[in-house]
């Protein structure tokens, strides 16, 4: 399959889940285009909800209608969504109401639009959230089986996509499971972890590192909440040197997920890497390599956290 | 249901009020004696709902959006029959369904936490929508806080709901009212943030406005009746309501929006309740075993 963005597979799997599952609707607040969810709108224009650009509605109608036996998709970018954070904590969490929250436009990959438009914190917030798991596909066909996993899913959840295309990374054979991640690549020397848009450059990584004689195994991470503890556990057993690669903040997300399993049950030399301080307009290229988030970044932060 | 019982189920809960927040110590009784007219005359009167079937997909729903006031809440729920009446005394203690603020895990018939205000209208108003669409004959209401409506969400809800749905769904089942008790935590509303013109305001926006007084049952089934007549999108009820009804020293008094009475005051407050004077009141209590039992229950507090 060519390269495409988590957001385009989302917009595709929702227009197949829905000639199955009548209860799906789907929410938006003024970014159908951008999230995909427009395709959707038009195959089912009585399912599809353009609330307005009023994302504490949006996600409090979501509640509503998960509340009266829908499956709603509250769907706009991870900034703006997460940010209306105080209604999804009462009105989604508290209440468990079945919404399935989706946040595009994750990441300094959004590139040139800047830091208001970027999703950089939300999984920390919803993270601090006891009852809705995180899932970042890496791919097309995780994203396809994760959205069909949040349709099967009794509860909230939170789904994190990209804007920017995404290699396949995932055998044909993947199948998506909850709390479950997946070797890419086995190694020895070092552990990469990444999730969603870091995934594919972690293997690259991983290249690179194999032609210094180092040994790297690849994790894709696509469930962050709950993490997968006892692969984790055992990988880091294994390499004994751990390297998360995000694009989120470096706090709160998949490194701090990462950081308090191991600190607890296996303490294990932990580089985090990931955004620091406000993210910025750009190429998303070149904000890839001022983070380190691009495979020679990547590489050359494993070089050195082995010291080799 | 007639007036006359209506308002004696309303002088039964207000006691359970006072007694409620006075075993937990804390909690709101000036807008939980403001909003248990609309409570009541909605949940005796009104409403489609089976206590023994909380569940019941064409229940009609009642969202308290001003959670702080759920004492009210959980007095007529228990005098409806969906928990027993002794549960009432757990108000706010650990391990109790009865939260300081609604959950709905814990306590089956509340429809969706609240009490973060602000939230309620856009829960009602997408049940309201997953009903039409449903076929479903069940209603929705909401009841809001003055103080609550200066919450950002609420303006955005109040925009969207007269439109959603149109034209095959119109959210015709949903009536939002506003419990205009007129004085928010902190002060008078009026001296925090103004709501006036507040009719105008939600007019403006597309609702049928409809104001009554919010102590009066015949007023509020009249406007319930209205609302339910009215096709085309939701209604909005302005209910004039006065903090801490019923009871003298509470009422239009910003100090008891969240305070506890102690014992010597939930029986005073009791007393002015069920109407007997001070002169009549030991009297009374030879004869109204029940209260006695209430009010030496209460004064024991007093001792711990």
């Amino acid at each position: 399959m060519a390269a495409k963005a988590s957001r385009a597979a989302f917009g595709e799997a929702l227009l197949d889940l829905g000639a199955r599952e009548p209860r799906i609707v789907t929410l938006d607040a003024d970014l159908s285009k951008s999230t995909m969810t427009m395709h959707f709108a038009k195959k089912y224009p009585d399912r599809a909800y353009n609330i307005g650009i009023a994302e504490a509605n949006m996600i409090g109608i979501g509640a509503g209608l998960a509340l009266t036996g829908k499956i709603p998709f509250v769907c706009s970018f991870a900034c703006f969504i997460v940010g209306r954070f105080e209604t999804i904590r009462i009105s989604v969490g508290y209440t468990n109401a079945n919404v399935k929250i989706v946040g595009t436009h994750s990441g300094i990959a959004i590139g040139e639009d800047g830091y208001s438009q970027m999703g950089l914190e939300d999984i920390a917030c919803i993270r601090a959230l006891p009852n809705i798991p995180i899932i970042q596909p890496a791919d097309e066909l995780e994203t396809k089986q994760a959205i069909a996993y949040a349709v099967e899913h009794e509860g909230p959840l939170y789904l994190r996509l990209t804007r920017q295309n995404l290699e396949d990374v995932c055998p044909p054979d993947y199948r998506f499971r909850l709390g479950t991640w997946l070797v890419l690549r086995p190694g020895s020397d070092v552990t990469l972890v990444g999730s969603g848009g870091t995934v594919f450059n972690c293997v690259q990584a991983a290249t690179l590192l194999a032609a210094d004689g180092i040994s790297a195994e690849v994790i894709n991470a696509a469930s962050i909440k709950p993490l997968d503890e006892d692969l984790l556990l055992r990988s880091a057993g294994k390499t004994g040197h751990v390297v998360t690669v995000e694009d989120h903040s470096i706090e709160g997300g998949l490194g701090g997920a990462v950081a308090e399993v191991l600190g607890e049950l296996l303490p294990t030399p932990l580089k985090r890497l990931g955004v620091r301080g406000f993210g910025e307009s750009g190429d998303p290229k070149g904000l890839y390599a001022k983070h380190g988030l691009d495979p020679a970044g990547i590489a050359s932060s494993a070089r050195k956290f082995l010291n080799r | 249901m007639d007036d006359v019982k209506l308002a004696a189920i309303a002088a039964e809960c207000r006691v359970q009020i006072i007694r409620m927040l006075t075993h937990a110590g804390s909690g709101h009784p000036g807008g939980s004696l403001s909003v248990i007219d609309l409570v009541t005359t909605l949940l005796f009167d009104r409403m489609r709902h089976d206590p023994k079937r909380p569940d019941w997909p064409d229940r009609d729903r009642l969202i308290l959006s001003k959670g702080h006031a759920v004492p009210a809440l959980y007095a007529a729920m228990a005098r409806a029959g969906y928990f027993p009446e002794e549960r009432l005394i757990t108000l706010r203690k650990l391990g109790s369904p009865l939260q300081g603020h609604p959950d709905r895990v814990a306590l089956p018939g509340i429809e969706a936490a609240t009490g973060s205000l602000g939230q309620g209208l856009s829960i009602a108003t997408g049940m309201a929508l997953g009903l039409r669409t449903a076929g479903s004959p069940a209603r929705v209401y909401c009841i809001m806080g003055d103080g609550e409506i200066q919450e950002g969400q609420v303006w955005e809800a109040a925009m969207a709901a007269p439109q959603l749905g149109k034209p095959a769904h119109p959210l015709d089942n949903l009536v939002a009212i506003l419990d205009y008790n007129r004085i928010q935590l902190d002060d008078f509303v009026a001296k925090i943030r103004d709501l006036e013109p507040v009719g105008a305001k939600w007019k403006a926006f597309g609702w049928p406005v409809i104001e009554i007084d919010g102590h009066d049952t015949a007023q509020i089934k009249k406007a319930l009746d209205e609302a339910e007549a009215t096709r085309g999108g939701p209604t909005f009820i302005v209910a004039h309501t006065v903090k801490g009804k019923g009871v003298s020293f509470m009422e239009n008094n910003v100090e008891w929006h969240g305070k506890a009475p102690k014992p010597a005051e939930a029986v005073e407050a009791i007393r002015e309740i069920l109407g007997v004077s001070p002169a009549a009141w030991d009297d009374h209590l030879r004869t109204d075993t029940a209260t006695r039992r209430l009010v030496d229950e209460l004064r024991a507090l007093e001792k711990k």
